[in-house]
């Protein structure tokens, strides 16, 4: 066996179940061989805060022993790593934060709990920006996440861990969450299949909030395939949380046969505007007639407040955090700041040294934009043009599938090339931004490059269309091999 | 009060819900328990944990609601009302703010000089407690417990319609009797599960615009709220005819002192920046929802006042004592019921001795000693005029020390009353010889002397004859003699 | 310039380096409101760290100021993605005492209080 694992890093999730199910090769040697890329590989890329290597080996010698008395469960002795935002009992849960550097969750969540009931065994947990505020992880309190394709470049954020990780072919899946873009933007920035389901699909028990109605969870994988069968896993109703929808989960593998002919996309107009690099631009241009050839029809679609959805965001996300975050005051769990003087010092200063300079600037944003005397310009306006926003979608939806478009408006951008104005930070998320204002289900695929650099391409569909999605994007990937692509150093 | 000035008074009251686990979670309501073993993850406010609101207090809410005359808003919705304090363990409160459960309801008090007054209720909504923080035993440090976090409140807010710290007790009272009648509340003072901030402001009399008002913050008995009010009244008089100014603030009211005195802790502005909870949905209730909730309704303080009344034929004012408790009220109507005396004589036995004896020995009237049951018996011999009504009390003594039945009792002690008139009349003969001259001082047109030959016969009989007769029978050879 | 438009050229100045400087860039907050809002929101800020929080507050306040300009007279607001109602629990205890786990996590407690710096009322 030796001889063949050498390269297990390689396969999809697919295939590896394949070579677990078929005894290829077993979850402890599937496991010794990813940990040691994660030591490695991950170490380089500042891509995890934490690494679970004992738990991962006693979890696997359980799924080798449950396979082999027929009691393997769906995802049995599968590799996932999980964004460090994600509650794990017992393990840091840090969320990329001084505030947290030592917090261990007494709790697993709700994706968590799901996957390893599953079989799934996790490797770690992925460095992220501070409480996923950020679009270039930069704003980690352990540090940049560097991008496999140029260590000197950015993988996104927030789930910029996650992406790289699964970029680097450390391993094949990793959790991750999108507030405004924060799964789908670094996917896109790293070539690699990130997706974002429809708001109250997955649980959000356990996922440390940012902004309670935007925060969605979801995977980044390398293939459609992939995220299909870790969604089936991940998605369905949970008492927990009061915002997730008692649907029934469809069997999204299952469901990626579906064709592409015949199916409608749209095209917005303003997305090809001059933002949009134009290598980008054309490598977005080239995956939609590639789709149009399989036989799908395009047609033009008009979100007029599309360019409103940046400052909605900018107001409505910061003030759910200002709330969210006031739980860290330093008392029950999280850093607390040493000899306070007074309860004022205390929760200050814990606050003040706790959490990093973006963090603080959205707290302070969202406080400022609920206070007497602004809530009415600010925040109640936010949420009316969120509504408009939501009915441009709407709209949309009811004439095509699903609507196809960039992800991000460049592919990855230098570390510390952005840092200095918060807005041309924020614009990152211009194309994302929207699903998670109107609680839609987005994927973001590698559809090409930009010189050496992947371009993502996002496919939006109407509320619990993911099997739309995956799909077109699976079909696609029938197509094309940029899926399969990954960055040469790490191969 | 001094004359001149009219009292403005409106009252926020806080009354916990009767629920086994809290508004958000799962973790028991329990009073007394040892610090923070009942504070699960999400009454700590832990990272990733979300509520999910409790069935049983919209229910309850509903009741209230009704019970007032009150509409039920078909979408309510829970706010966030943001600010830090150790007992608040997420840094906001979640309650309901522009859109609460209950509006606009109303009740009727009672008031000193007999006439009633309508209080009007602008709106009751659901909202979370807090915690608690002990300032004793931890040195230079305050100790929080989380426990009460998460416990569910209903907060009645009235119109300012109170006009005197006794009005807004009346109304109070009103409000406590009726959340006990619904089961929605133990009402228990004590524990806190009944408390009122009351906004106060004089003005001179006729005058329109509100005075500035105070709020007099977390009082805990109906005396607290009376003596607070009163004295806030007096300060604010005092003030503004000395030429000052009330300042609208947040006082404390210290009943070791008996004075109210501002709050420290509240003197920073808030902006508390409310905005929708994004963990909580709208609440829907429909209205079928409500039908069926009015069904359940028990009957309330004013029916059953009116009824006891049209029913019983009782004193409208013993009614109106009768009434203050659901528990007494059934105890009354057991007890009319199983005895063969008049509805008027179970009611003030109910009101008189059997209140008395509760109240001495700190009972509740479910802990009565003596069940309904128990106590027909008693009044059963007292109509049938086995004993006399003295005798009677004597009973219900040894009724209450557990000494057995009033038969029982009765025949024990040899109780029983001497109906025998010639039993009596040996008795009344005896008196009226050893008494020759009272005898004639009565004769001589002295009336008043028969209370003391009733009393001698009494005496003789050891409390044992029939009053009745006695009174008869003296009458009788008196003027014969 | 239509709305699209600026939001473009923003994103394209973005692609400059680091450092230069927007021609848009208004300081619309003043220090004192600044220090107001980081007193709500229970925040300590470091003296540097202070002024480049007002300057970069006053940018992000400048951004959403954008959203004054749209037509939003007869629009509900929009709280939620999905329209939908509070689902209820049942009124059951599910909680056992957990104290001693869940105050693994504190700072500082003391016969299972949480402890603060004396509040005094």
């Amino acid at each position: 066996m030796a001889d063949e694992t050498h390269t297990l890093h390689s396969l999809t999730l697919a295939a590896m179940a394949r070579g677990l199910s078929g005894g290829d090769f077993t979850a402890t040697e599937l496991t010794r061989h990813l940990l040691a890329r994660v030591e490695t590989i991950g170490k380089d890329l500042n891509a995890f805060i934490s690494v679970t290597a004992d738990a991962a080996l006693a979890s696997a010698a359980k799924a080798d022993k449950a396979r082999a008395s027929g009691k393997a469960g769906k995802l049995n002795g599968l590799p996932i790593v999980h964004k460090d935002l994600f509650c794990t009992r017992g393990v840091l849960t840090t969320c990329g934060s001084r505030m947290l550097e030592n917090f261990v969750s007494p709790y697993d969540a709700a994706v968590v709990e799901r996957l390893q009931d599953a079989g799934a065994i996790m490797l770690g947990k992925t460095n992220m920006d501070e409480f996923a505020m950020g679009s270039s992880n930069e704003t980690s309190y352990f540090g940049a996440v560097k991008n496999p394709w140029d260590t000197s470049l950015s993988p996104g954020g927030s789930s910029g861990g996650s992406a790289a990780a699964v970029a680097a072919r450390i391993v094949p899946a990793a959790s991750g969450t999108d507030t405004g873009g924060s799964i789908r933007q670094p996917a896109a920035l790293t070539g690699t299949v990130g997706i974002k389901p429809t708001y109250g699909r997955v649980s959000r028990y356990g996922m440390v909030a940012f902004a309670s109605s935007l925060d969605q969870a979801g995977v980044i994988t390398r293939s459609a395939e992939d995220a299909a069968m870790l969604l089936s896993v991940m998605a369905g109703f949970d008492p927990r949380d009061s915002t997730s929808v008692n649907h029934p989960v469809p069997d999204y593998v299952a469901g990626l046969a579906a064709p592409v002919k015949g199916l409608k996309i749209g095209i917005v107009r303003q997305h090809f505007d001059a933002g949009l690099d134009p290598q980008c631009a054309t490598a977005v241009r080239e995956a939609l007639a590639a789709l149009e050839a399989q036989g799908a029809v395009l047609t033009e679609v008009d979100l007029p407040n599309l360019d409103l959805s940046v400052p909605t965001y900018y107001v409505v996300a910061p003030a759910e955090c200002s709330s969210n975050l006031s739980r860290f005051d330093g008392v029950r769990f999280g850093y607390r700041a040493e000899d306070p003087k007074d309860l004022m010092d205390l929760y200050c200063r814990s606050r003040g040294e706790g959490f990093g300079a973006e963090v603080k600037r959205r707290i302070m944003t969202g406080t400022y934009v609920l206070s007497a005397g602004y809530y009415d310009a600010y925040y109640l306006q936010a949420q009316k043009v969120r509504q408009l926003i939501s009915e441009d979608f709407r709209n949309a939806f009811a004439t095509v599938d699903v609507i196809a478009g960039p992800t991000a408006p460049t592919p990855a951008f230098a570390i510390g090339a952005k840092t200095d104005d918060p807005i041309t930070m924020y614009l990152n998320d211009i194309y994302t931004i929207g699903a998670n204002l109107a609680g839609l289900p987005g994927i973001s695929i590698p559809c090409g490059f930009a010189g050496k650099l992947p371009v993502g391409l996002q496919l939006v569909g109407a509320h619990f269309a993911e099997q739309k999605l995956l799909a077109c994007a699976h079909q696609y990937q029938q197509l094309t091999d940029w899926h399969e692509q990954g960055p040469e150093a790490f191969a | 009060m001094k004359s001149g000035w009219e009292v403005v008074i409106g009252l926020e009251i806080h009354c916990q819900l009767a629920t086994r686990s809290k508004i958000f979670s799962g973790a028991s309501t329990a009073y007394g328990a040892d610090a923070n073993v009942q504070a699960c993850l999400v009454d700590l406010g832990y990272p990733g944990v979300l509520p999910v609101l409790n069935e049983e207090v919209v229910r309850m809410a509903c009741k209230f609601g009704l019970a007032v005359n009150a509409s039920i808003s078909p979408r309510s919705v829970f706010a966030r009302k943001n600010y830090f304090y150790p007992d608040l363990p997420k840094g906001y409160q979640i309650s309901q703010y522009e859109l609460p459960i209950v509006a606009g309801g109303e009740l009727v008090i009672r008031l000193d000089d007999g006439s009633d007054k309508r209080i009007g209720i602008t709106r009751a909504h659901l909202e979370e407690d807090a915690g608690k923080s002990v300032h004793e035993g931890f040195g230079q440090f305050s100790g929080i417990d989380l426990n009460r976090a998460g416990t569910p409140l209903l907060e009645i807010v009235s119109e300012p319609d109170m006009r005197s710290a006794a009005e807004a007790v009346a109304y109070m009272r009103k409000i406590h009797s009726i959340v006990r009648y619904l089961e929605i509340s133990d009402g228990n003072m004590q524990e806190g599960s009944f408390r009122c901030d009351a906004n106060v402001s004089v003005r001179p009399a006729g005058q329109q615009k509100l005075g500035t008002r105070t709020e007099l913050k977390n009082l805990n008995s109906f005396r607290f709220v009376e003596k607070a009010i009163n004295f806030e009244i007096a300060r604010q008089i005092e003030l503004l005819e000395d030429g000052g100014k009330v300042t609208q603030e947040t006082r404390l009211y210290d009943s070791l002192r008996d004075e109210t005195r501002p709050m420290r802790s509240k003197e920073e502005a808030n902006d508390y920046r409310y905005f929708p909870d994004p963990d909580l949905l709208p609440v829907e209730i429909a209205a079928d929802y409500i039908e069926h909730v009015r069904q359940t309704l028990p009957e309330l303080p004013d029916a059953k006042k009116l009824r006891f009344t049209d029913q019983y034929g009782i004193r409208p004012d013993d009614a109106e004592i009768l009434i203050v408790s659901r528990a007494l009220a059934d105890y009354f109507e057991m007890l009319a019921g199983e005895t063969a005396a008049t509805a008027q004589i179970a009611a003030n036995w109910a009101i008189g001795e059997l209140s008395a004896a509760l109240n001495r020995d700190g009972l509740d009237i479910e802990q009565s000693r003596i069940p309904p049951a128990q106590l027909a018996g008693l009044l059963d011999r007292l109509t049938d005029q086995t004993i006399s009504g003295k005798i009677a009390k004597e009973v219900f003594e040894a009724m209450w020390a557990g000494e057995g039945s009033a038969d029982s009792i009765i025949d024990a002690k040899g109780l029983r009353q001497i109906s025998d008139s010639s039993a009596i009349e040996a008795i009344v003969a005896k008196v009226i010889a050893a008494h020759p001259e009272q005898v004639a001082e009565y004769q001589s047109g002295k009336d008043k002397l028969i209370g003391f030959f009733v009393g001698q016969v009494m005496k003789e009989s050891r409390g044992k004859a029939n009053p009745e007769q006695v009174n008869e029978i003296l009458r009788q050879k008196l003027q014969e003699s | 310039m239509s709305k699209t438009a600026c939001i473009i050229a923003a994103a394209n100045c973005a692609r400059h380096p680091a450092g230069h400087a927007h021609p848009e860039f208004l300081v619309s907050l003043t220090k004192d409101q600044v220090q107001h809002i980081a007193t709500l929101a229970r925040l300590s800020l470091a003296k540097q760290e202070f002024d480049d929080v007002v300057a970069k507050l006053s940018r992000i306040v400048d951004f959403v100021d954008q959203l004054q300009s749209a037509p939003t007279s007869n629009v509900l607001p929009m709280a939620h993605p999905l329209d939908q109602a509070q689902r209820l629990r049942p009124d059951q205890v599910t909680e056992k005492n957990e104290r001693e786990t869940l105050q693994a996590n504190a700072g500082a407690v003391q016969d299972g209080f949480y402890l603060v710096p004396k509040v005094i009322e």
